[in-house]
């Protein structure tokens, strides 16, 4: 397979082939429809021809013969491997400790990893109802690790406190150290158009790992809300290969509907 | 022989969905029992608490109906799934008067089910530790557990008084099959104290008994069965009819616009006496669009014993 860089490539693909590297090593991958998808599609066809995505309607190892519209869609389910309930899907598959990567988006993000999907202000009266956990609170506590893609990067996307955190990092359940913790590493990795961070510790805080082309560490820095930590090793994220867009374009998502 | 189980779905509603009542109308994405819904804004029943894990479209409709006060859910759909405006304008602005909202995670309201099915007290989770999701829900609670000594959250039964669910087909004494995403479709039936399914087809005992797995729900769960052909629509049965990814798209900007949302339940809803007049109004053209292929499973061999004969026994 041809590694040469792609001439052009757009934000989009830019963030879907980082995530598809990172699903090199992974065995099960929990959901939803859209960029998650499409990055697990080309690891699938590039580095994990092994990989198997679960979506969060039950259905595993779909099959599809047309571009699905949403996790639920018919053509997720004919020809897929395996259709579970919702009581086994989030009891037995997730919280059970059957799901290597669980992808995630978020409104914001936290130093830590945890997330707000509920709400922007307050809860009582908010500025901006949100669409809640959904199964994020879950996929949090029960995913071997976390991906979380985000499409923006500024201080109010990563702020340093979250207005309310929907799926709390392992770094927030162990300030409950009487309850029994969750068995997740929580979000491992964080990808936005400015670049890419990951928490390396359990109970450690994000780090700036990878800047996209053309971006500096301090424009990272500065749409940050927090002081971000940054590695001691940045690097510049490594861009699309030819063959890597041309998969995405010509067989993955040959309408755009998830690359724009 | 005499079925009081079969029934239209106008009589289901009247008998088992009263004012005020704790109704559960589940089915992810796949099998959303819109007719019924429907049905229940025609009849003009109010006052409802409405658990449904991701309110949807449906949820804007009855809402928009005036038809609930109270929502018990995990998500708000948004996107593919459509955007509720209704919704976001009665949490966000009490207008045109304040929703009620008690939210979960998907996994917490398949728990509730789950607990109210099998008579439990609560049920357990590892969710939500960290988390301010419990402290904006009280009835998200936490014990200790008594063998390890550390505390877990805890969620309450949730026991609806009418379950409402939509399905492939179903035979007359209402053993009930799906097939496809099948959802917390039967934990909900059996936590409730009612249950009405809808079905495309009411089909022969045989058809059923050649498959006795596919069977999610058996009759004894259930009190109505009603035939209600292309009752999810614009939500799709799997081997039937796809979802109507069009009308989820048309619903944002109906959705947006109050009157036009009161309109649209006049011309469809309010305006049209049964779910076959509803189909009528949004066009026979549209939904034969959206017919599939057929695509059908593998025969399972169930075998049946050799009956003992001379001709058999060496």
């Amino acid at each position: 397979m041809s590694t040469a860089s792609a001439k052009d490539f757009t934000e989009t693909e830019l963030i879907v082939c980082a995530a598809a590297k990172m699903l090199a090593r992974s065995r099960t991958v929990f959901a939803g429809v859209g960029l998650p998808t499409l990055a697990v599609d080309l690891a699938h066809r590039t580095v994990n021809p092994n990989i198997q995505l679960i979506y969060e309607s039950g259905v595993a190892g779909a099959h599809p013969e047309s571009m699905a519209e949403g996790i639920a869609d018919s053509v997720v389910v004919s020809g897929a491997e395996a259709v579970v309930n919702m009581h086994a899907l989030f009891g037995y598959v997730l919280q059970g400790g059957n799901v290597d990567v669980g992808f995630l988006g978020a409104a914001q993000v936290d130093r830590y990893g945890s997330l707000n999907t509920t709400v922007i202000g307050d809860w009582d009266s908010p500025k901006v109802r949100l669409p809640g956990s959904g199964g994020a609170a879950d996929i949090m506590a029960g995913a071997g690790e976390v991906f979380v893609v985000l499409r923006r990067h500024d201080p109010a996307a990563f702020p340093a406190e979250l207005d309310f955190v929907t799926s709390a990092s392992p770094v927030r359940a162990a300030e409950h150290p009487d309850f029994i913790q969750p068995r997740g590493f929580g979000v491992s990795t964080v990808i936005t158009p400015l670049g890419i961070l990951r928490r390396r510790e359990r109970l450690g805080e994000l780090e700036l790992t990878e800047v996209h082309p053309g971006v500096t560490v301090e424009q990272v820095q500065e749409a940050t809300g927090w002081d971000l930590a940054v590695a001691e090793d940045v690097t510049q994220t490594q861009a699309p290969t030819a063959e890597e867009v041309r998969l995405l374009r010509d067989e993955i998502d040959t309408v755009r509907l998830y690359l724009r | 022989m005499h079925s009081d189980t079969v029934v239209s779905l106008p009589e289901a509603i009247e008998r088992y969905v009263e004012e005020g009542a704790t109704v559960a109308l589940e089915g992810f994405s796949h099998l959303i029992p819109f007719a019924a819904g429907h049905e229940i804004i025609r009849r003009g029943i109010s006052g409802l608490t409405f658990c449904r894990l991701t309110p949807d479209l449906l949820s804007d409709m009855m809402i928009a109906a005036d038809c609930v006060d109270r929502l018990v859910c995990s998500f708000f759909a948004s996107g593919s799934a459509g955007s509720l405006y209704e919704v976001r304008r009665r949490i966000e602005s009490a207008d045109p008067r304040p929703l009620a909202v008690e939210e979960y995670s998907h996994h917490a309201m398949t728990l509730r089910y789950h607990a109210g099915a099998a008579g439990l007290p609560f049920a357990p989770i590892a969710s939500f530790v960290g988390s301010d999701i419990p402290g904006s829900n009280p009835d998200i609670r936490s014990v200790v557990d008594p063998y390890s000594g550390k505390r877990t959250y805890v969620v309450p039964p949730l026991n609806p008084d009418v379950t409402i669910i939509h399905a492939q087909r179903a035979d007359r004494h209402g053993n009930v099959q799906i097939w496809g995403i099948t959802g917390t479709q039967q934990e909900a039936v059996y936590a409730a104290t009612h249950v009405i399914v809808t079905v495309e087809e009411i089909v022969d005992d045989e058809v059923v008994r050649s498959d006795p797995n596919r069977t999610l729900i058996p009759a004894h769960a259930v009190d109505a069965v009603c035939e209600v052909r292309t009752g999810a629509h614009p939500s799709y049965v799997q081997g039937s009819y796809d979802r109507d990814n069009a009308f989820y798209r048309e619903w944002t900007p109906i959705s947006k616009d109050p009157a036009k949302l009161q309109e649209w339940l006049d011309i469809h809803v309010r305006g049209t006496r049964n779910h076959a007049e509803y189909l009528e109004s949004i066009g026979h053209h549209r939904l034969r669009d959206l017919l599939v292929d057929p695509r059908p499973s593998g025969v399972v061999d169930y075998g049946r014993r050799t009956q003992a004969s001379e001709g058999n026994l060496k």
